[in-house]
């Protein structure tokens, strides 16, 4: 009973801090580019006269789009067409399962890992899932019956393989440096310190492959600069047909795919839930002192930390999305196969060097 | 293009840089303005309904008839501005005055804004300064055609915009919109 009620936990956990951030994140796409580019932003929807700096604007876009007509297209597949954003969204939000957000906790007796699916190859499982969400995409362009959907489900499958090409070939100098599969012995091994006073996080252990995954991460949710499967000044992309709801959904997928990119940059290069020099017992900093703390403000601190780091690795990306202009399509095709592939193949020779040098025997 | 472009890194580097700057100065003036500091502005934004832009005085708004001391037009029905407006948009019908220095007076003046092209003819040819296009008042939607016809009394309700070029009379609502 005690396990059943863990795992729901856990599970329960992980899923609403994803979704609601998710949600969250339309807010947060539209104040930043709007301070970014010296706006206001949405500030209008108001609850008796609550505005909230525009907080209720996500709640009236759902509103609106729940309201709105679904369309289907007379010539669709209307089961396919159905189908399409729910996988979308599906393998967007099941992604984070395996990212760890803290440290064993002690509950009824039980060191419970603060992750929702612990898993001994939690890398490939998110990295899998992360590939699956372009079935969704995929189903939208051929199910709409209309040319230019189509177009952007191709696109949307070779900008996948290009990204997932590159990510897959970038984590694994991560991997050999950590030894590990398992995100949560990845994030554990970045705890140590180099040298005495250097948290050995991934983005100084592998540079190179911070900025390879980061781009092929972003390359991976379909956003500007890599938006060519939606294009809207060109094709209107996979999602044309769409209306109401499933449109909305469809743009909730990228926005939880770009959840999923932080939680995994922050996971891998970042430190996780790391916090420097703070161990399960207290802080223990590089010059000797020490400073105990208790077991449940260890594990809480942490919880925050990570939270934080993905909060300011989610800032990023979307300093990136609203500064870059679009890639062509042949751009991002050639940046992909000649410059991200080539470059994680020379990271994993220069890893393996390196390790062989003077990594563990 | 120089190799050190094609390779992006720098390129974007110095984008998002450019950028940050520009959310972090931003938020700076935000929080400033939110601590009290009101003369600091995070955005360039003027929030319309609620705020304005200042109008010049010389823009031309939506058309007033000017009155005399009495409160009677000015207008003496003398078909000027009827025969300059280039879009035929002004339709006088004369009458007799009852002062008999007056030759005639204007019993109806509508407008139709629906056709006005916002030339400013009319106040230019007007001998007696009878029309002016100084109200500040830019808002005039209607839903039908016959909301934009604007009669004689709707035109004399109007006052000049303030010294800033706010507008001084309410805009006014066209029967199609009654609330």
């Amino acid at each position: 009973m005690t396990d059943v009620g863990i795992a729901v936990g856990r599970v329960l956990f992980v899923m609403l801090f994803v979704l609601n951030l998710g949600g969250l994140l339309t807010w947060v796409e539209r104040k930043q580019s709007a301070i970014m580019q010296d706006r206001i932003g949405a500030n209008r929807a108001s609850i008796l006269g609550l505005r909230l700096w525009g907080l209720f604007h996500p709640l009236a876009d759902a509103i609106k789009m729940l309201t709105k007509e679904e369309f289907y297209p007379a010539r669709a597949d209307r089961v396919l067409f159905g189908l399409a954003p729910f996988v979308s969204v599906f393998c967007a939000l099941v992604a984070f399962a395996s990212i760890p957000f803290g440290d064993t906790l002690a509950v009824a007796g039980r060191e419970v890992p603060l992750q929702a699916l612990t898993f001994n190859v939690g890398l490939l499982y998110v990295f899998a899932m992360l590939s699956l969400g372009v079935y969704g995409v995929m189903m939208a362009g051929w199910s709409s019956a209309n040319n230019y959907a189509l177009l952007g489900g191709q696109r949307a499958a070779a900008l996948m393989i290009t990204a997932e090409v590159a990510i897959g070939a970038s984590i694994v100098g991560v991997v050999m440096v950590y030894g590990s599969l398992n995100m949560m012995d990845i994030v554990r091994a970045q705890g140590a310190v180099l040298g005495g006073w250097l948290p050995k996080w991934g983005i100084l252990t592998q540079p190179l492959a911070f900025v390879l995954f980061l781009t092929a991460g972003i390359a991976a949710t379909k956003r500007i600069p890599f938006d060519m499967p939606e294009g809207e000044s060109e094709i209107i992309g996979y999602f044309v047909e769409y209306s109401g709801m499933k449109f909305g959904l469809f743009v909730m997928a990228d926005l939880l795919e770009t959840v999923v990119i932080a939680g995994m940059t922050v996971s891998l290069f970042l430190g996780g839930w790391q916090v420097p020099y703070l161990a399960r017992d207290g802080f223990a900093l590089p010059w000797g002192a020490a400073v105990a703390l208790p077991r449940g403000l260890v594990t809480l601190l942490q919880v925050l930390a990570f939270m934080a780091k993905v909060a300011a690795m989610i800032w990023v990306l979307m300093l990136i999305r609203w500064t870059l202009p679009r890639f062509r399509y042949d751009q991002a095709m050639r940046l992909g196969w000649l410059g991200l592939f080539p470059l994680s193949i020379a990271n994993i020779v220069l890893t393996g060097g390196a390790l062989l040098l003077w990594g563990p025997r | 293009m120089k190799p050190v472009q094609r390779v992006y890194l720098r390129e974007v580097a110095s984008g998002l840089v450019l950028t940050a700057r520009h959310f972090f100065a931003n938020m700076g003036r935000h929080l400033a303005h939110a601590l009290g500091r009101t003369e600091a502005r995070g955005a360039v934004t003027i929030q319309y309904p609620e705020e304005r832009r200042p109008y010049a005085p010389r823009l031309r708004s939506l058309h007033r008839l000017v009155r005399r001391e009495d409160g009677s037009p000015r207008c003496v029905a003398c078909m000027m501005c009827e025969t300059v407006c280039p879009a035929h948009c002004i339709y006088i019908v004369a009458g007799e005055h009852p002062n008999p220095d007056i030759e005639k007076v204007c019993t109806e003046f509508t407008i139709d804004l629906g056709k006005c092209v916002f030339c400013g003819y009319c106040v230019e040819a007007c001998p007696e300064d009878a029309i002016r296009m100084d109200t500040g008042i830019l808002e005039f939607s209607s839903y039908s055609r016959g909301g934009m016809i604007y009669t004689k009394e709707m035109l004399l309700s109007l006052e000049p915009a303030g010294p800033d070029g706010k507008p001084r009379s309410p805009v006014p609502i066209p029967a199609d919109r009654a609330p």
